[in-house]
């Protein structure tokens, strides 16, 4: 299965068309609908919600593109809303979050499978890594709180275990840097891997940062301010990666490549025939952003745009569980840390990024404390009798023998 | 399309871990194997939760009265020193509560007229006739408000409590997806807090000397069982007409 980038066309950007109802259509069930129609929506807002900030910031940057960056922009913000509109009301802010983090690790671990540059490749396990530990602390808020098992999201695709501890996870900002690649040299798909995760991270970040202070619990409070911090970080770190040499025309064109290939990538999987119905339309209207901007690269940089193009995309980004992969990561590198753009062995670990942390967590990690002593089981912590029969103790009188 | 007629998965829920036999056992051995990144349990997270509740501020405040010109000088008197404020913040209560409670009627009174109803299920002019309980029932909490000297468009700490209780009702009652026993079961939560509303209300204006609004509080109280014990019975003849698979529509 491929799919050839030069010879499709697209549909042209003055026919792709939108109504209130096509926007906020009928949801996917959260009930019956497959765990990766949720991981595939989650992922193509964060794509939308990441080409509508390059465009802005691009427009900020080039005032004779502004017109047509308006005009893409306006499609994909219509697509973003559409795209997010897919999500139930029956889903809480806390079971979508675990969609966020299954989508973190399913779509990374794929990335740092196929990515064809080592160093970007270690850089996507090392972040993966992370993300994975997340999953674990907010299934265990979710058990401990709300009493309800991650699993019936999760569908069994995506283990919930520790990874690397998010309390060791906070570095210090020159930690979290990277090194580009080289745009002359990267592969096309090394350059539409970097867009894709940033803009997957950056929505992760902006929506615990938004959800967050919705929650009354405390520790809910504290835990989605501490794994905020770490996907800022994330952005950080994965924004790092794209060449800051690219022009903005480059970098455009690498954007609507991403979302091309993205789309493709869902509408090949998708088992919802109506929602692979949207895909196949939004991969169309992809076309049409991506040739309009091969012509004004043409037009403006005087370049073809083949050059920084693939042909064709061999294989479609596989949504599919990864779990041998990220336990083999997990095995082998979960004590790794960062200095610098580099990926370290733990006795080599940045003294800054020690000693940030160490001020961070100084007056306790809300991480470990949502997950002390905590082990995933189908059902809840609640069906181990030892759990659910604990011997009670009042707290007062705790506090008070202390 | 029907709620029973969806073309890519006929009656899969997929939530559960018995519906993947080669994924589950896996995941469920991969957490077994792996030690927590930390000792301790869930009480270590109950002892910050104590600290934060034993050291948190106040959701909000009551209002500040206004001026009692015009109002009866045996109300002012009722309403003199801290008694006066938990009642005025009680009436807010029932006053926001009933006010959303027209709103949650509007919703299944629509959820009725899209799915229709089932033998022993309500009809449409059990549904209007309700909503009018639920419009009086506010209209008689802005009177008493306003005949206490107290702000009837403000929110009281129990008022903002009550719609934060009754969030999960109007996501039920107002999702497309839902059919109209659904929408009845969460209506019983709110019908259920209503009856145990009116209640308190009713016992709390008593014993502060307010004889009319406790008569009032008391006649809503008998509307609002007569809500309660009614939505109790639609949804047992559903569950029964559902049981004996003679449930044609409204699931």
């Amino acid at each position: 299965m491929s799919l050839d980038i030069s010879n499709e066309r697209g549909t042209p950007l003055d026919q792709q068309k939108f109504t209130w109802k096509d926007i906020a259509g009928e949801p996917y069930s959260k009930l019956d609908d497959d765990a990766f129609t949720r991981v595939r929506q989650i992922l193509m807002h964060g794509v939308e919600q990441e080409a509508c900030r390059f465009k802005h910031f691009a427009a900020r940057f080039n005032p004779d593109l502004r017109l047509p960056l308006a005009r893409v922009r306006r499609v994909d913000h219509l697509q973003a809303t559409m795209v997010n509109w897919l999500m139930p009301g029956d889903q809480s802010p806390l079971e979508t979050t675990i969609g966020y983090e299954q989508v973190a690790i399913e779509v990374t671990a794929h990335v740092a499978a196929v990515e064809p540059d080592p160093y970007m490749a270690q850089v996507y396990r090392f972040g993966l890594l992370e993300d994975f530990d997340h999953l674990y602390r907010y299934a265990a808020l979710m058990d401990r709180l709300c009493g309800k098992d991650a699993n019936n999201i999760l569908q069994s695709y995506t283990d919930v275990m520790p990874g690397r501890p998010t309390s060791v996870e906070h570095r210090a900002p020159e930690d979290d840097l990277r090194r580009h690649y080289e745009k002359t040299q990267a592969a096309p798909l090394t350059k539409i891997h970097a867009a894709l995760i940033t803009g997957s991270e950056w929505q992760t970040r902006d929506y615990y940062l938004t959800v967050g202070p919705t929650f009354a619990d405390p520790v809910a409070r504290l835990l989605y301010a501490e794994i905020a911090a770490i996907e800022e970080q994330h952005v950080t770190q994965y924004e790092a990666l794209s060449d800051p040499r690219e022009t903005w025309l480059e970098k455009w064109l690498v954007q609507e490549a991403t979302e091309v290939y993205a789309y493709w990538s869902c509408y090949c999987q998708e088992q919802n025939p109506r929602i692979k119905q949207i895909w196949e339309r939004f991969l169309s209207y992809e076309l049409g952003h991506l040739r309009l901007v091969r012509e004004l690269m043409q037009e403006v940089e005087k370049r073809d745009p083949a050059e920084l193009l693939p042909a064709e995309f061999p294989e479609p980004l596989s949504f599919s569980s990864h779990r041998e992969f990220v336990r083999q990561t997990l095995t082998e590198e979960v004590l790794l840390r960062a200095r610098g753009f580099d990926i370290v062995p733990p006795d080599l670990e940045s003294p800054a990024s020690v000693a940030y942390r160490e001020q961070l967590n100084a007056s306790g990690s809300p991480s470990e404390l949502v997950a002390a002593g905590y082990r995933w089981k189908p059902g809840t912590e609640l069906t181990d009798r030892r759990v659910r029969e604990a011997e009670f103790v009042s707290l007062v009188q705790e506090e008070a023998a202390q | 399309m029907s709620k029973n007629d969806r073309p890519t998965d006929i009656g899969i829920n997929r939530t559960g871990i018995a519906l993947s036999p080669v994924d589950g056992p896996r995941m469920t051995e991969g957490a077994k194997a792996m030690p927590p990144s930390s000792d301790g349990s869930a009480r270590d997270a109950a002892v910050l939760r104590f600290r934060y509740a034993v050291e948190a501020g106040e959701i909000g405040h009551m209002p500040p009265p206004l001026s009692l010109r015009g109002v009866a000088e045996a109300a002012v008197q009722l309403l003199k020193g801290h008694k006066g404020n938990v009642l005025l913040d009680k009436l807010g209560e029932r006053l926001a509560f009933e006010r959303s409670g027209v709103r949650l009627y509007d919703g299944l009174i629509l959820k009725l007229e899209a799915s229709g109803s089932w033998e022993g299920g309500p009809t449409l002019e059990d549904l209007v006739s309700f909503r009018a309980d639920e419009a009086r029932h506010f209209e008689w909490m802005v009177e008493a408000m306003t005949a206490l000297g107290a702000d009837a468009t403000a929110m009281t700490p129990s008022a903002d409590l009550t719609a934060v209780e009754s969030l999960g009702v109007l996501q039920v009652i107002s999702d497309p997806r839902t059919g109209l026993a659904q929408a009845l079961h969460a209506q019983q939560i709110a019908e259920l807090a209503d009856v145990a509303g009116w209640d308190l209300l009713s016992t709390l204006a008593g014993s502060l000397g307010h004889g009319e609004l406790a008569a009032q509080c008391r006649l809503a109280l008998t509307q609002e069982n007569l809500h309660a014990a009614s939505v109790a019975r639609w949804l047992r003849a559903h569950v029964e007409t559902a049981a004996h698979g003679e449930l044609a529509r409204a699931s």
